[in-house]
């Protein structure tokens, strides 16, 4: 398709550690377009970040990626050497971290470290690139945005670090932003503005978003489409307002009846949480990695569950709804 | 940051103070200096004259005392041995020292931070094991030892270099190689540590978000981070360094404060001894505080509060 922009085929990472290989990716598949948003959701631990870290080739050491395709607005990102991939990273694919407080470095000012990249990508003056990161700290919402470019990290809260980090991101006009739980370290009300923020940007830079988040009410408010990953695999993917209206796999169904509504929830009462814990992620999985927590597990779950789709919407159960 | 340095500086003043006490009291129990200064096969009558004349028969307290007014007064009072004035006997030999230990500091920073740098960079390879064995042999072999294996060869055998003496800058040479590699394996060690700490950190994995190359975010972004301690570290071993001259100099007849004080402490040359190691001691004091003041300054966090 020509506006595809993100091309995942049967993506894998494995990482050595002591005790065996954790398989935390499973031979996962997925597509982005450009200026569409991509929620990656499921619980801590079933690969988001290891996902996304794959993507940006940023995966730590002892990790291993394995691929059958990988592109990216039509280049084949397997084959790319550190250098080339250089080329790419920072400037037409972007990424924001969990934690702001810790992924600005220390010992450099704001400004310096919004220049860096920009300059380096575009061959650009300091001149203009101190424009370019005014106008963007202006852009995501920090005032006397003059002021805070020559600040250090350490004189910055949390939800300024985190705009920092966005507007740091936005410097080369990324075409895909990877946002990882850019908001579970932050106070509520001020998650509720990263989140506002990313929308907008998302409408008026037309850049294509791929959020992490284990939030699902965050995911309907901004998603185009979503992928459900458990235990490494995605188990059901589509677009946003069918896997709403119309989950398939029990996993979603879970996950959907633990958002908090209101007129729905009562108030102090427990939410649901989906009982029994992940998996394992050493060796092989067979069958249905969901089978311990699922309600409507049955002996057929120990094989492999049969794909299944409808239009725009495809999970993998025993189960045609569940 | 003016008020750091005040508090550091206070601080350094309490300990110089300190620091003369017990060279001061040290010395005092050691033996009598009366004894040193009526001189060999004194009768006990010229050692009495001696202890009255010197007012070493007064409390102990009240002579250090004195001892302080004099000093403060740049009085140091005279070498038994040398019979010349101590102050300007310690001021001449200084620069030798100086010289000495910084650049054995420079020799041991050239070899420590690449391989430190190295060693973290691949952790755990072969890299990183070939430079820690060169530390633990570094730390293992007491420096006169390797003083000597250096002569052996480079004297002795191949004849490139002269024993001993302070003439000419290839004295220096291996000099500043014994003491210098003596203290590169704690700069390494640290290094590395430092190095490895922060190669993990989150703002490295900013940095190679950006697309920066590794030799931007391993020398502008980790070692920048890294190096802190490290600045901090200099200050200290510097104080070694000083301290571990007296073992160098003297096997190598170098010139300078080291040599001097091994020749005041075999000729119990009281009044020198006190001298050196006073002004090694202040020098040390003095060294830390100009390694905190560099960290705090290095350290943004601290420069602006
Ligand atoms: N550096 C690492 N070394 C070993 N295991 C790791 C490392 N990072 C993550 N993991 C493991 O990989 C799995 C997936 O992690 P991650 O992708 O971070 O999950 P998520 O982002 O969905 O919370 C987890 O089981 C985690 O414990
Ligand atoms: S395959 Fe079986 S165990 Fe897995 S989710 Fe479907 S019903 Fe549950
Ligand atoms: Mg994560």
């Amino acid at each position: 398709m020509a506006d595809t922009l993100l091309e995942v085929e049967g993506l894998s990472v494995d990482i050595k550690t002591g005790n065996g290989t954790l398989h935390t990716v499973r031979n996962i598949s997925f597509s982005v377009k450009r200026g569409e948003t991509l929620c990656l959701v499921g619980e801590s631990g079933c690969g988001k970040s290891m996902t996304s870290l794959a993507i940006m080739d940023l995966l730590p050491k002892g990790a291993k990626r394995s691929a059958r395709q990988l592109v990216f607005a039509g280049e084949d990102l397997t084959s790319k050497k550190a250098d080339q991939f250089n080329v790419l990273r920072g400037n037409r694919m972007a990424m924001i971290f969990q934690e702001p407080m810790t992924a600005l470095n220390p010992a450099y000012t704001i400004g310096d470290q919004l220049m860096e990249g920009y300059r380096r990508h575009k061959s650009a003056g300091i001149a203009e690139a101190r424009d370019r990161a005014v106008f963007l700290l202006n852009k995501v919402g920090i005032a006397a945005a003059d002021e805070r470019f020559g600040q250090y990290p350490h004189q910055l809260s949390g939800g300024l670090r985190q705009r920092v980090m966005i507007a740091m991101a936005l410097m080369c006009g990324p075409e895909l932003l990877i946002a990882d739980e850019p908001t579970t370290a932050l106070d509520v009300t001020i998650q509720a503005q990263i989140l506002r923020l990313l929308a907008e940007l998302r409408e008026e830079l037309g850049i294509a978003i791929i959020l992490i988040t284990h939030d699902l009410g965050v995911v309907a408010r901004i998603a185009d489409q979503v992928a459900v990953m458990y235990a490494g695999e995605i188990v059901e993917q589509g677009r946003a307002t069918d896997i709403f209206s119309d989950p398939r796999h029990p996993y979603t169904r879970g996950l959907i009846d633990c958002i908090p509504l209101p007129g729905k929830t009562t108030p102090g009462r427990k939410l649901g949480v989906i009982p029994g814990v992940v998996p394992s992620l050493i060796g092989e999985i067979t069958g249905c990695t969901f089978r311990d927590r699922c309600a409507h597990a049955e002996a057929q779950c120990r094989e492999p569950p049969p794909p299944r789709q409808v239009p725009h919407h495809s999970w993998r159960c025993i189960l045609e709804d569940a | 940051m003016t008020f750091f340095i005040l508090k550091r500086l206070g601080l350094a003043i309490l300990v110089s103070l300190a620091v003369s006490a017990i060279a001061f009291f040290l010395l005092r129990i050691s033996g009598d200096i009366a004894i040193a200064i009526a001189g060999e096969g004194a009768r006990d009558i010229d050692i009495a004259a001696a202890r009255q004349l010197h007012g070493l028969d007064r409390p102990l307290i009240v002579q250090y005392w004195v001892w302080l007014l004099q000093i403060f007064n740049g009085d140091f009072g005279q070498s038994i041995f040398f019979k010349s004035d101590v102050l300007s006997l310690v001021w001449a030999k200084l620069p030798v020292t100086l010289l000495l230990g910084v650049l054995s500091l420079a020799f041991a920073l050239v070899i420590s931070i690449p391989l430190g740098i190295l060693a973290a960079v691949f952790a755990n390879s072969w890299i990183d094991r070939l430079a820690l064995s060169v530390a633990v042999v570094g730390q293992a072999l007491p420096n006169f030892f390797f003083a000597l294996v250096l002569i052996v060869l480079f004297s002795i055998t191949l004849r490139w270099l002269p024993v001993s003496g302070s003439a000419t800058w290839a004295h220096y040479i291996m000099p500043v190689i014994a003491l210098g590699y003596y203290v590169a394996p704690a700069f390494m060690r640290l290094v590395r540590a430092g190095m490895i700490d922060v190669l993990s950190a989150d703002y490295i994995r900013t940095a190679r978000a950006k697309g920066l190359p590794a030799h931007i975010v391993i020398f502008k972004h980790a070692l920048r981070n890294a190096v802190m301690p490290v600045v901090a570290l200099t200050a200290v071993q510097l104080g070694y360094l000083l301290g571990g001259s007296v073992v160098i100099e003297t096997i190598f007849a170098l010139d300078g404060l080291g040599f001097l004080a091994y020749q005041s402490i075999t000729h119990k040359d009281f009044p020198v001894i006190q001298a050196v190691v006073m002004l090694l001691s202040v020098l040390y004091v003095l060294l830390t505080l100009l390694g905190d003041i560099a960290n705090a300054w290095l350290n943004p966090r601290l420069r602006i509060s």
